[in-house]
């Protein structure tokens, strides 16, 4: 699909060329895989600016599904895709794509084990102000109770390049949870990804932040305050909540007094819930905190004004640990 | 109405040979084999949808005895024709004629429903080889069959998809959201077939949401639209060798197959509770007699 020169005025342009995009790894990765002799197809939902896959469409236009409004309709058709040979990336809001489209996600693709990735991005509360409508708090709840799927949450654009990268021999299907593109880097461009396998960036006794997604960058800097201020902290990266690295959370709980779970996500079911079921089948486990969205709808405002309301930012993450560990 | 004379859509222009006797005899006597097996098999699970199988036996036996190309004991050939149900239900009369191109063991059938079995009320593409997509959940099929023709696009494979929806699932959304798209993406070789039997579990389709004018609403889709009696083997195959002949049309094309539900069983024609039934072995017999007996039913 062609959509010739843009307005430098327009949305569609700036949404673009946003100096923080980091939505461009998820188009380059794609393109990557196509120059590296994969069969990939990529479909979207009228969503093409927000989450640049218009970069995509125009290098591959024969590649490239627009779908236009109808979410259920390209998660099915992305499942018979899958049954031709061929690998669909399908990519919406994670709202759309994790509650909308959740049958045709059981049913059509993980049920029929197809391997179909899905990307659900803006997730949390990254789309502010537009509301709950298109908040997703319950993602990846939903998407972790459906047998035979992969639920990752990469912390940020190279991480989320690296995972796709890696995905090439992964047979299930995957469900991708990513922010809205413009989260600071954690990781550089040649970070490694294993599925399943969490990356441990530190170790400490007192408390161990386990984050996941966009979540990962403001744990990492109250991890270096907490540290700098004396605490033996540890911080892992559970970019995969399933299958979760059990290993992992058990060498935290044997290490750490305190395990922290940080997650742009409901505290039910998410990373927290999922923590919380090892932790519980366990022996004198650590003792949990949960932090994330409480069991509620999310206000309205600008996506860092929410972040500090609900203590999702730095400060707010900081604070909740010294909390804890007082 | 004899198929020479049907009026085809304009944009229709190859002729297409005609089906002959042997043809049509021969799609006649397989439709006959999907009902008695359907007698056979809801025997064994004791429930099941022998109505929803009986409007659409002809269907099956069009598509698997005529328009579809296959290959006997290969159900993963990559180039094949695939078949979509959209009205999962009526499964147990495609699981015959599955067996039948020797895509699984007979015997097999047998079993139906029993613990472990492969072959349940729904047709489940993880587990029977033929079944080319799962179904169960009403209004999926049509975007299933518009993503394996866009993903054969991809892989430069040329086969047809067949979807058969019920009339019902006219109700769902996804339907049309697949309706549009397929249009919209030039999907020519995708073939819907609507089971046009005029019930649904609760009582008449149109008494619970009416769907009428359906051909006008799928060719406001943009869909190049036939409608049928879809007991009549002459009509159906002409029909499909007619849409085959002239896939280099752009549009996607729907078969509305007016139908009747439980066709060919005088006493479940008559009373439409028969979507979900059990028989007695006294109506089991009654049934089998008559299917047996009647020749061409049209």
């Amino acid at each position: 699909m062609s959509t010739g020169p843009l307005n430098p005025n327009s949305w569609q342009y700036r949404q673009l060329n946003a100096r923080s995009s980091g939505l461009g790894y998820l188009s380059n990765a794609l393109i990557d895989l196509v120059e590296s002799g994969h069969a990939v197809v990529v479909g979207t939902a009228d969503l093409q600016y927000s989450n640049g896959l218009v970069r995509f469409a125009e290098r591959y236009p024969e590649r490239f599904i627009q779908f236009g409004i109808s979410e259920q309709n390209m998660v099915s058709a992305a499942a018979g895709m899958a049954t031709i040979g061929v690998t669909p990336f399908v990519a919406t809001f994670a709202s759309f794509l994790a509650l909308l489209c959740c049958e045709q996600i059981r049913t059509d693709i993980a049920y029929s084990a197809l391997p179909v990735r899905l990307i659900g991005h803006h997730s949390g509360i990254g789309l502010g102000f537009y509301g709950t409508s298109h908040h997703a708090t319950e993602d990846l709840a939903i998407m972790r109770s459906i047998a035979d799927l992969t639920v990752v949450a990469p912390a940020d654009g190279p991480q989320l390049a690296a995972a796709i990268r890696a995905s090439v021999t992964h047979s299930q299907p995957i469900y991708f949870r990513i922010g809205r593109g413009q989260d600071p880097l954690v990781y550089g461009n040649e970070s490694a990804f294993e599925f399943g396998k969490a990356i441990v960036h530190a170790v400490g006794s007192d408390l161990t932040i386990i984050a996941c997604g966009t979540m990962l960058h403001p744990a990492r800097e109250a991890h270096r305050a907490l540290s700098e201020s004396g605490r033996s902290v540890g911080l892992i990266d559970m970019h995969t909540i399933k299958p979760l690295d059990r290993e992992a959370v058990l060498t935290a709980s044997r290490a750490s007094r305190l395990i922290l779970t940080v997650e742009e996500h409901s505290v039910i079911g998410g990373l927290g819930g999922a923590v919380a079921e090892v932790l519980a089948e366990s022996e004198r486990p650590a003792r949990l905190i949960r932090h994330g969205i409480r069991d509620e709808y999310s206000l309205i405002a600008p996506p860092t004004h929410l972040y500090r309301h609900y203590r999702l930012d730095a400060e707010g993450i900081e604070a909740v640990a010294r909390e804890a560990l007082a | 109405m004899s198929p020479g004379s049907r009026k085809l859509d304009a944009r229709i222009g190859v002729e297409a040979s005609e089906p002959n006797e042997t043809d049509i005899a021969r799609i006649n006597e397989r439709a006959k084999y999907v009902r008695l097996e359907t007698l056979r098999l809801i025997q064994i699970a004791k429930v099941g949808h022998y109505s929803s199988v009986f409007s659409c036996a002809e269907i099956f036996a069009t598509l698997y005895y005529d328009a579809m190309r296959l290959r006997r004991g290969e159900p993963k050939w990559p180039a094949r024709d695939r078949f979509l149900m959209g009205k999962g239900h009526a499964a147990v009369g495609l699981y015959p004629l599955l067996a039948d191109w020797d895509f699984f063991s007979k015997d097999i059938l047998d079993n139906y429903t029993r613990l472990g079995s492969p072959l349940g009320d729904h047709p489940d593409m993880r587990k029977v080889p033929g079944i080319d997509f799962s179904s169960g959940s009403i209004g999926h099929a049509l975007s299933a069959g518009l993503g394996m023709v866009l993903g054969g696009r991809l892989t430069n494979l040329d086969f047809t998809v067949y979807v058969l929806l019920g009339d019902g699932e006219m109700h769902e959304g996804q339907v049309w959201e697949a309706a549009l798209s397929a249009a919209h993406h030039k999907a020519q070789n995708l073939v819907a077939i609507v089971d046009r039997n005029g019930y649904q579990l609760d009582g008449k389709v149109d008494d619970i949401i009416g769907i009428e004018p359906l051909g006008d609403k799928w060719r406001a889709f943009g869909w190049e639209v036939h409608e049928v009696d879809g007991h009549n083997a002459r009509e159906l195959a002409f029909v499909l060798r007619q849409i085959r002949a002239n896939r280099s049309q752009s549009a996607p094309v729907c078969v509305i197959a007016k139908t009747v539900k439980g066709h060919g069983v005088r006493y479940m024609e008559s009373e439409p509770g028969w979507h979900l039934g059990y028989l007695t072995p006294d109506d089991e017999a009654l049934a089998a007699a008559e299917i047996s007996a009647r020749g061409e039913i049209g």
